[in-house]
């Protein structure tokens, strides 16, 4: 077999990089509008779709950048501070 | 079917033979004619390739790199400044496991310019994941050409195909050339590359190995390529099969057996120092010519073996390691005095720059190797 | 059996493609044949000069010839300026383009056998002409084919056809059976 230096996608290969955060997205369902944005900047691929269409944090993976919270065109995504525990 | 080729038309038509899915070059005296000749078969639809017009080698190491990584045949060939510009690429086809293949038409590297052979191009590639075969006629480039793609996808690396400037690139000679139906059975079923994309089974390519990682991918190179030598063995046996031309190993031994100077060389003048070494037993000298091949991998139980029987071994280069010597004369030494064999080693270096290497000459050092 | 050929000419007048095609003729005959270009500065107008090696067996060396059999000058404004018979072996055959008189005057000069052939003329006379330049090259290959009678006319004919095609090969191959027959030799 060929040693070919490759990466395969994988989840949680660093770790559950969840832990990171200091702050976490927090989705206002009221407001949120499904446009997909957070859905489609999320650097890490966490935000996925419910059957509804709407958007779905995965905070095992999810390190609290917040770039979802800043595209959101109707500020439905708010950073909320961890809670420590 | 026999034609009257150059070396350089040689390797277009084993390119065609080979049906080559992806071509691209920069043009650079003396490779010109080898691209030439296949956009003239592309053109005319006797090649089904893809002809990539770049604005230079390195680009065009890239373009093949990129097709590799396709899936598809590639091939390039390029000379002296071409594949030092070609350089860095030339390292990411290796370490990416690629099997394209790479005519390299050896001519000695600027400053000062020169357009005639020499092998300190070739040699450039030593280090760096390639393996490296080297002809001596257009027959034998034709020939290698066509197993170089049939190697490179069994070793999973790239192939390079030497040949030298002029002597061999623009002289013309009989070649036979083979039907295409051998050829195809000699290639076989074209099978999926493991290192090309696949689209069910995502990867990325460039990523970072950290140090606990890096080397187990440099290893694997090394080990392949050193085992190479039975694997081009096979190679060309199946290739003797298939079309019926002539098989030499990696080392073509010419009155090696009972010689007592043996000389080790490669490339084109080799024809002129077996000549030499021909003139000489006439006059009831014991001289051989020991034509080396195949530089990685590099023929290490062939030259232990000859040196073994030898009392003088002449090692001829047609380069320089500068400050340090003889390339080939270096390597051959490692592997004696790794073998316990303490026949004497003779280095010497010359036809740089194109200089003419008659039989004479080689006469004159086979002399000076017998102490006569 | 190895007869060894010196081509001298200059830079755009076909030297090189009269030692392919004098090789390719040679191969016609069943013989082993090698086309040696000598790439230098190839500008026009600069001396250049091309070998060929012919022989009943494989040939391996590839190095310049410089014992040849036979040299051929494809234009005779070069025999003042390059030495054409140097090496040349004793019973060799320098195989001119010019007239009677050039001949003998070289005779005397070099003391080797002589042909010449009014290749130029016949260039002229034919059409053979390329960028201002008289074709010599084809008489020539006539003439050293019959000079040294390594290959005859089938074999130059099939070398012509099998190169070129149409009015080229036509003319190209007039050239050639008249240089073989015109070619006369002195000394």
């Amino acid at each position: 077999m060929v040693e070919l230096p490759v990466a395969r996608p994988s989840v949680g290969a660093a770790g559950k990089t969840g832990n990171w955060r200091l702050f976490k997205p927090s989705i206002d369902y009221r407001k949120c509008i499904k446009c997909l944005l957070c859905w489609m900047y999320c650097p890490d691929g966490v935000i996925s779709l419910s059957g509804k269409g709407l958007p779905v944090i995965d905070y095992e993976y999810c390190k609290g950048c917040g770039i979802c919270a800043e595209e959101c065109p109707v500020k439905a995504i708010e950073m909320v501070k961890e809670v420590e525990g | 079917m026999r034609e009257f080729l150059t070396g350089n038309y040689a390797a277009a038509y084993g390119v065609k033979l080979s049906r080559v899915e992806v071509v691209s070059a920069y043009p650079i005296t003396p490779q010109t004619s080898v691209i030439e000749k296949i956009s003239e078969f592309v053109e005319k639809g006797e090649l089904k390739a893809k002809l990539i017009r770049v604005e230079s080698e390195h680009s065009a190491m890239a373009a093949v790199i990129g097709a590799a990584f396709s899936g598809a045949r590639a091939y390039t060939a390029t000379s002296a400044q071409g594949l030092l510009y070609m350089y860095e690429m030339i390292w990411w086809a290796a370490g990416s496991r690629l099997p394209v293949v790479a005519g390299i038409v050896t001519r000695a590297i600027a400053p000062p310019w020169s357009i005639w052979t020499d092998h300190s191009d070739f040699m450039t590639l030593r280090d760096a994941g390639w393996a490296m075969l080297f002809a001596s006629s257009a027959q034998e480039v034709l020939d290698m050409t066509i197993q170089a793609f049939k190697l490179a996808k069994e070793l999973m690396l790239p192939v390079a195909v030497g040949w030298d400037a002029f002597i061999t690139s623009h002289t013309a000679e009989p070649v036979e050339v083979p039907p295409q139906e051998q050829v195809d059975y000699f290639l076989g079923e074209k099978k999926k590359s493991p290192a090309a994309v696949d689209f069910e089974n995502p990867f990325a390519h460039g990523a970072l190995a950290f140090p606990k990682d890096y080397p187990k991918f440099r290893e694997d190179i090394h080990r392949t390529l050193k085992a190479a030598g039975e694997v081009y063995s096979n190679i060309e046996r199946r290739y003797y099969e298939a079309t019926g031309r002539e098989r030499y190993g990696l080392v073509e031994e010419v009155f090696c057996e009972d010689a007592d100077a043996v000389m080790f060389i490669m490339g084109a003048a080799a024809g002129d120092a077996i000549h030499a070494a021909g003139e000489l037993r006439r006059k009831g000298l014991h001289v051989g010519v020991a034509r080396i091949r195949s530089i990685r991998p590099f023929p290490r139980n062939e030259v232990e073996k000859i040196a073994r029987r030898a009392s003088k071994v002449i090692v001829f280069d047609r380069s320089y390691s500068l400050g340090f010597g003889g390339v080939l004369a270096t390597e051959v030494r490692s592997v004696l005095h790794e073998e316990g064999v303490d026949t004497p080693v003779i280095s010497v270096t010359g036809g740089l720059g194109g200089s003419d290497l008659s039989p004479e000459y080689f006469e004159k050092i086979f002399l000076k190797g017998l102490g006569v | 059996m190895l007869l060894e050929f010196r081509w001298h000419g200059r830079g755009g007048q076909g030297v090189v493609t009269a030692a392919l095609l004098f090789a390719r003729a040679a191969v016609n005959k069943g013989l082993y044949a090698l086309a040696i270009p000598f790439f230098g500065a190839e500008r026009r107008g600069a001396p250049v000069v091309a070998f060929n090696r012919i022989s009943d067996k494989v040939i391996r060396m590839r190095s310049s010839v410089k014992r040849p059999d036979f040299v051929a000058v494809l234009d005779p404004s070069l025999l003042g300026l390059v030495d054409v018979a140097g090496g040349l072996k004793l019973g060799g055959t320098l195989i001119i383009n010019g007239s009677k008189e050039t001949a003998e005057e070289f005779v005397e000069k070099v003391g080797k056998r002589v042909a010449v052939v009014d290749a130029t003329g016949i260039a002229l006379e034919l059409g053979l002409k390329l960028s201002g330049y008289a074709l010599a090259n084809m008489p020539m290959v006539g003439a050293v084919a019959r000079v040294s009678g390594v290959v005859d006319l089938d074999a130059l004919r099939k070398a012509v056809y099998d190169v070129w095609d149409g009015r080229v090969a036509d003319s190209n191959w007039a050239g050639v059976e008249r240089g073989f027959k015109e070619v006369k030799i002195f000394g």
